[in-house]
């Protein structure tokens, strides 16, 4: 156990080492990163002192240092538009992101676990049926047209919604049903699977033997043991949800960090963008961990070892 | 299910699988139906357009589907510069589809040599190699893009190099797995001991024998691009206006729901019963390659 989580731990480290190394050499290739810094209409003087004040001008392999000392040192940078350290731009936002994050789960979850308990209870009925085809198909609906069917439905037409931004507070209720129902569909999926495999075991067929009623399996037994993989899905789905921010956030005009992150581009901020890549990539990278530990602490019969899963 | 699979940003796909096992093939006619027509639409876009997707007749702003306005026919009415939404969609089905073509050709190239490579001559080439595809299939995909394309600019080929760039490891990962499998038979043995060269087995004698999976994967990655090229678009990251992508024009028909509700709501039809049907295609194809993912 010990051995696997120093094993994975190492495997983590190296993720993120390579995470912020592939980001160092996309920003390299471009070439002269100090030209997408400038503003437009900079003069060659301007470029030049601003090439020396950034350091773009020293070999490659001290750039790439100095950089991986300044992460090492949690040492953001600061905005090139608006002046001020990214950590300041940053911060603010992280609530929005993660209230719409943990509001979508909520939605995937509220909804796709009861689908999926139903279809994997009562299988093969009509409305089970009518129930996965709805489940997949609001799944494969993208979420930037999605979204926008919600706001001509519910904000624009019957106008009892919020259209965009975050001052009301139901402004939350169709960013997180958009973004929700990505992870929806699997986590019914998952359910399903999962309840259809424990009703085939022998001590569903032992309880029943000993006299309890089928739903009384169900309610005790199945669900309990079936439960046990959507543990770990739910933070995988997390971190899907993160990333699906992007998009939705920029439909809705919620103010997170998917937004900025956006708007970052366009205004060519980019030690912002920059940031906002590797925070990105190391939450993903955190939570497949965290999702990794929590299989083996929520059910102690599956042994870790080093490999993967 | 691997866990980075798992994981990857929006994939229907997967989901998709169940369905595509009760619908049987002749009850599938339908989505081989949606997927010819805008095939067709796309490969004869200037013959079956009815009007030119960039001129703009402003005196025909937003009109509704249908609306006959001098001599024109506006079938699925006009956007906000009066061009011809019908006209914008089927050279839309264009653009996306050739982004979503030319992307997979790209990343299956990429992926499928360095999965070779990995697979057949281990050692160092593979631990460099799989560690790469590891670390690019820990940045979440979104990401990667939108810092490439940050970097590089918008544009058609920009999208192209970036989502190619992006997805490589997937086929990485199937190509390396399957190479390991065939590299230790005895025929590949053989080749080598009567002096083939290794680019010569690799060529002729694996991939062949690989092929199959990773043309799953092409198809299943195919409308997953379709998506992206959308979605990258509608951010403002991917193919630039005025040329019509499906994702630009569902962006400004955002700025006219009240007024137009058409340029978003059809656009993104098409866009969802596109890459339906491609998914189920794939599906389709994934189910009847590899026996094992029916139990899955």
């Amino acid at each position: 156990m010990n051995n696997f989580l120093l094993k994975r731990l190492g495997q983590t480290l190296l993720s993120i080492w390579g995470v912020i190394t592939v980001v160092f050499i996309i920003l390299q290739l471009s070439g002269d990163p100090t030209l997408l810094m400038v503003p437009e209409g900079a003069t060659n003087e301007d470029i030049d002192s601003l090439r020396q004040q950034l350091g773009f001008d020293r070999p490659m392999i001290v750039q790439y240092g100095d950089y991986l000392i300044k992460m090492t040192r949690l040492d953001m940078g600061t905005s090139f538009i608006q002046n001020i350290p990214v950590i300041d731009i940053i911060a603010p936002r992280i609530f929005y992101t993660l209230y719409l994050a943990f509001s979508a789960l909520l939605v995937a979850f509220g909804i796709g676990l009861p689908v999926g308990i139903y279809i994997g209870v009562f299988r093969n009925t009509p409305l089970s049926r009518i129930l996965m085809g709805l489940v997949l198909i609001g799944q494969s609906m993208p979420t930037f047209w999605s979204g926008i069917l919600l706001i001509m439905l519910f904000a624009v037409k019957w106008g009892f919604m919020p259209s965009s931004g975050a001052e009301d507070a139901l402004s939350i209720v169709l960013p997180a049903i958009t973004l929700g129902a990505l992870s929806m569909a699997t986590i019914a999926r998952i359910t399903r699977t999962s309840i259809i495999e424990e009703l085939g075991k022998e001590y569903v067929r032992a309880s029943k033997a000993r006299g309890l009623s089928h739903s009384a399996v169900i309610r005790l037994h199945v669900m309990r043991n079936a439960s046990i993989p959507l543990i770990t899905i739910g933070a995988l789905e997390l971190s899907n949800l993160l990333a699906g921010a992007v998009i939705v956030e920029t439909v809705f005009a919620w103010p997170g960090l998917g937004l900025l992150a956006v708007q970052s581009i366009e205004a060519r901020d980019f030690p912002v963008v920059q940031v906002l890549v590797l925070l990105g990539s190391i939450v993903y990278i955190g939570l497949n961990l965290l999702a990794d530990i929590l299989y083996s602490v929520v059910d102690p019969r599956i042994k870790l070892h080093g490999g993967k899963r | 299910m691997s866990r980075s699979e798992a994981s990857s940003f929006f994939r229907p796909g997967a989901t998709m699988k169940r369905l595509s096992r009760a619908t049987e093939l002749g009850r599938m006619w339908p989505l081989y139906a949606i997927f010819a027509l805008f095939t067709l639409a796309a490969l004869a876009a200037p013959l079956v357009a009815p009007f030119d997707p960039l001129e703009q007749d402003l005196f025909a702003r937003l009109k509704p589907p249908g609306t006959m306005a001098g001599d024109n026919l506006y079938l699925l009415g006009t956007d906000e510069l009066g061009r011809d939404l019908l006209s914008r969609i089927i050279y839309g089905a264009r653009v996306s589809m050739l982004v979503a073509l030319l992307s997979v050709t790209v990343s299956m190239i990429t992926g499928t040599a360095m999965g070779l490579a990995a697979g057949y001559f281990r050692g160092p080439t593979e631990i460099i190699l799989m560690r790469l595809v590891d670390i690019f299939l820990s940045i979440p995909a979104i990401l990667l893009a939108i810092i490439t394309v940050a970097v590089l600019g918008p544009g058609l080929q920009n999208l192209i190099i970036v989502l190619g760039f992006t997805r490589w490891p997937r086929y990485a990962r199937v190509a390396y797995g399957q190479t390991l499998g065939i590299a230790n038979t005895p025929y590949v043995a053989a080749s080598r001991f009567i002096g083939l060269s290794s680019w010569r087995i690799l060529v002729r004698h694996i991939l062949p024998n690989i092929i199959a999976p990773l043309i799953v994967v092409a198809t299943l990655e195919f409308g997953l691009m379709i998506i992206w090229e959308a979605g990258l678009s509608f951010l403002g990251l991917g193919v630039q206006p005025p040329t019509p992508s499906w994702g630009s024009i569902l962006s400004t028909g955002r700025n006219y729901m009240a007024s137009a509700w058409w340029i978003s709501t059809l656009t993104g039809a098409c866009l969802f019963l596109l890459v339906l049907s491609v998914n189920m295609i794939g599906d389709f194809l994934r189910d009847s390659f590899d026996p094992h993912s029916v139990k899955r």
